[in-house]
């Protein structure tokens, strides 16, 4: 579909309850399609599956690193495995087991964390997943996912199982501005590793993943009341990265800001700027969090203290604007 | 393949399978001849009598499993599955070389006939417990056999698989601890006793058999067993000589993670001639 000018954001439900909902959908029309959880099936929502297809879905208890390779395991044996866990637990107790049983015998393995970033709130950083993108990204072959809102949820999953090869999906806590419609023609543009460009733009591209695509959407608006133009893209696949969208948009706005609720240190950021800086470099700004870990609060308070809003989005693209010239 | 059940036949299988790994770890100069020369029993027993599988058509779904865990071990498994037909005997002496299917650890990109990529010890026992699982779905019959080293259970993944394999009531899931009592740093009773262990194993609810690793009738007996086990995972403990059949290497931690020299080599194919 063709970038817009406008863009309405309407209130939105939470991606791992889409992932929840994607998954039971899959488990209905695929029976190789199997679930494993460690004890948060509630929270990611994995339960609707566990409820239709008891038998589909192994409980592995408080033993992620466990449940990563049972379920690398299961798809050696032919399976569908989707294994889930809040994505701080998945990706840092699971990481070895990514990296050994899935990665690099490239193995049918999809993981997926729900509860990213800092917007689980007041649970505070312990459960807090801001390196999850940096790790996953650095393991060959996987392929890595962070859809924006319900809709691109509820796509990507089903891509990801028709996906042969490793994929992390993250997905998070709190409801979400709904920014694709829930039509079948809104979720039948995507596509794993070709970004969707939503706002057309000249003077500064926004590119975001996960919550901050919604951000960044705001943050255009409120700079083309100052006559700045911005070209918003959602990048819901981190890895691989759509490097021709990134060239063209470096060579054709000239100026660059990347947003994700992540430590700014790897994620999105810094790859996108180093096909930024292979191509056509421009100057860029990065919006994330800066070297250090949050705390307890409200998701709205944590996103306003960390630098998350669009606020924070349209400053970046004003400074990026400024050394244009 | 010719799979057989006579143990004199097997033992003789066995001898060949401990000089070849002896052959290619001291043609690569580097590699781990104890825990292969511990390990021979057990996997030789496995591939040539109880495992269900076909080397012409290695991707048979229904295939028993086998995952070597303690992948520091591969030349013995390497030896045996090209004596199997998985793959070629004549580049057997490439192990460890640039460019081999006979990688330092086992490698699924390289020899596609292996069921997994291993060497970080710990995750072998889930991916069994994973593939068991599948296969249940499946409502196939193929059981999953994988080999633990005894330095490789101190890893505490391999206590959450052995808790999740008996609470999810696996019975089609074989652990083959080759306890050999030696891992790279010295006595397993000095770096971290495992004792005692096979109490441990039946704690967490496993079916238990102690065997003497090298006596191929008892393998054969406890691999029997373990499949009429409803209901639970068995475990065997395989009580092991660490480099055994070669005088100088057996109950020797050196030989844990040192090549032979040529020397060394001539004088070990000797004593297993």
């Amino acid at each position: 579909m063709p970038a817009k000018t406008k863009y309405a954001l309407t209130p939105g439900a939470a991606t791992r309850e889409a992932f929840g909902k994607a998954l039971v959908e899959l488990g209905r029309t695929n029976p190789d399609v199997v679930a494993l959880d460690a004890d948060l099936s509630k929270s990611t929502y994995t339960a609707g599956f566990a409820k239709e297809f008891p038998d589909r879905f192994i409980e592995c208890g408080i033993a992620e690193a466990n449940m990563i390779a049972i379920a690398s395991g299961m798809a050696s044996a032919g399976k569908i495995p989707f294994a889930a866990s809040f994505s701080v637990f998945a990706l840092n107790k699971g990481f070895e087991q990514m990296r050994v049983t899935a990665a690099y015998p490239h193995v049918n393995l999809k993981v997926v964390g729900t509860h990213s970033g800092i917007s689980i709130g007041e649970d505070g950083p312990s459960q807090m997943s801001v390196e999850d993108l940096s790790l996953a990204c650095s393991l060959p072959g996987f392929t890595v996912i962070s859809p924006a809102d319900e809709t691109a949820m509820m796509a990507l999953v089903k891509l990801a199982a028709e996906h042969f090869g490793p994929v992390f999906i993250r997905a998070g806590r709190p409801k979400v501005a709904r920014i694709y419609d829930a039509s079948g023609e809104a979720g039948q543009q995507f596509k794993i590793g070709q970004s969707i460009e939503l706002l057309e733009g000249s003077d500064v591209t926004l590119i975001a993943t996960g919550l901050m695509v919604a951000e960044s959407i705001r943050a255009a608006e409120t700079l083309e009341a100052e006559g700045i133009s911005a070209r918003v893209i959602d990048f819901h696949t981190v890895k691989p990265l759509d490097r021709e969208a990134i060239a063209r948009a470096a060579r054709e706005t000239g100026a660059m800001v990347v947003s994700e609720e992540h430590l700014a240190d790897g994620g999105l950021g810094v790859r996108v700027a180093q096909v930024v800086a292979e191509t056509h470099p421009v100057p860029m700004e990065f919006v994330g969090i800066q070297n250090t870990y949050a705390e307890s609060g409200t998701p709205e308070q944590l996103l306003d203290k960390y630098g998350l809003l669009a606020r924070d989005v349209a400053a970046a693209a004003r400074r990026v604007v400024q050394r244009k010239r | 393949m010719q799979k057989t059940s006579d143990v004199v036949q097997l033992a003789a299988i066995t001898k060949r399978m401990r000089r070849t790994a002896i052959e290619m770890i001291t043609e690569a100069g580097s590699g781990h001849p104890g825990g292969s020369l511990s390990a021979a029993e057990i996997v030789t027993t496995l591939f040539f009598d109880v495992l269900r599988h076909d080397p012409d058509n290695p991707k048979w779904p229904d295939r028993d499993r086998f995952i070597l865990s303690k992948g520091h071990c591969c030349p013995i498994l390497y030896a045996v599955m090209a004596e199997c037909g998985y793959c070629p005997k004549d580049k057997l002496m490439t192990l460890r070389k640039l460019g081999s299917i006979y990688q330092g650890h086992p490698d699924v990109r390289f020899l596609p006939a292996l069921e997994a990529s291993t060497g970080s010890l710990g995750l072998g026992l889930s991916l069994g417990l994973g593939m068991s699982l599948a296969a249940r779905l499946n409502g196939g019959k193929s059981r999953s056999y994988v080999v633990l080293g005894d330095g490789e259970i101190q890893e505490g993944q391999i206590w959450e698989a052995a808790m999740a394999a008996a609470f999810l009531r696996v019975d089609n899931l074989v652990a083959i601890v080759d306890y050999n009592q030696i891992q790279l740093d010295g006595f397993v009773k000095d770096i971290l006793s495992l004792e005692p262990l096979a109490d441990k194993w039946r704690g967490f609810g496993w079916h238990v058999i102690e065997a003497y690793g090298h006596d191929i009738a008892a393998l054969q007996s406890a691999f029997g067993e373990a499949s009429s086990e409803k209901g639970r995972p068995t475990c065997i403990l395989a009580h092991t000589v660490k480099g055994k059949g070669v005088s100088f290497m057996e109950n020797n931690p050196k030989f844990h993670g040192t090549a032979p020299t040529r020397e060394e080599c001539a004088k070990a194919l000797q004593e297993l001639a």
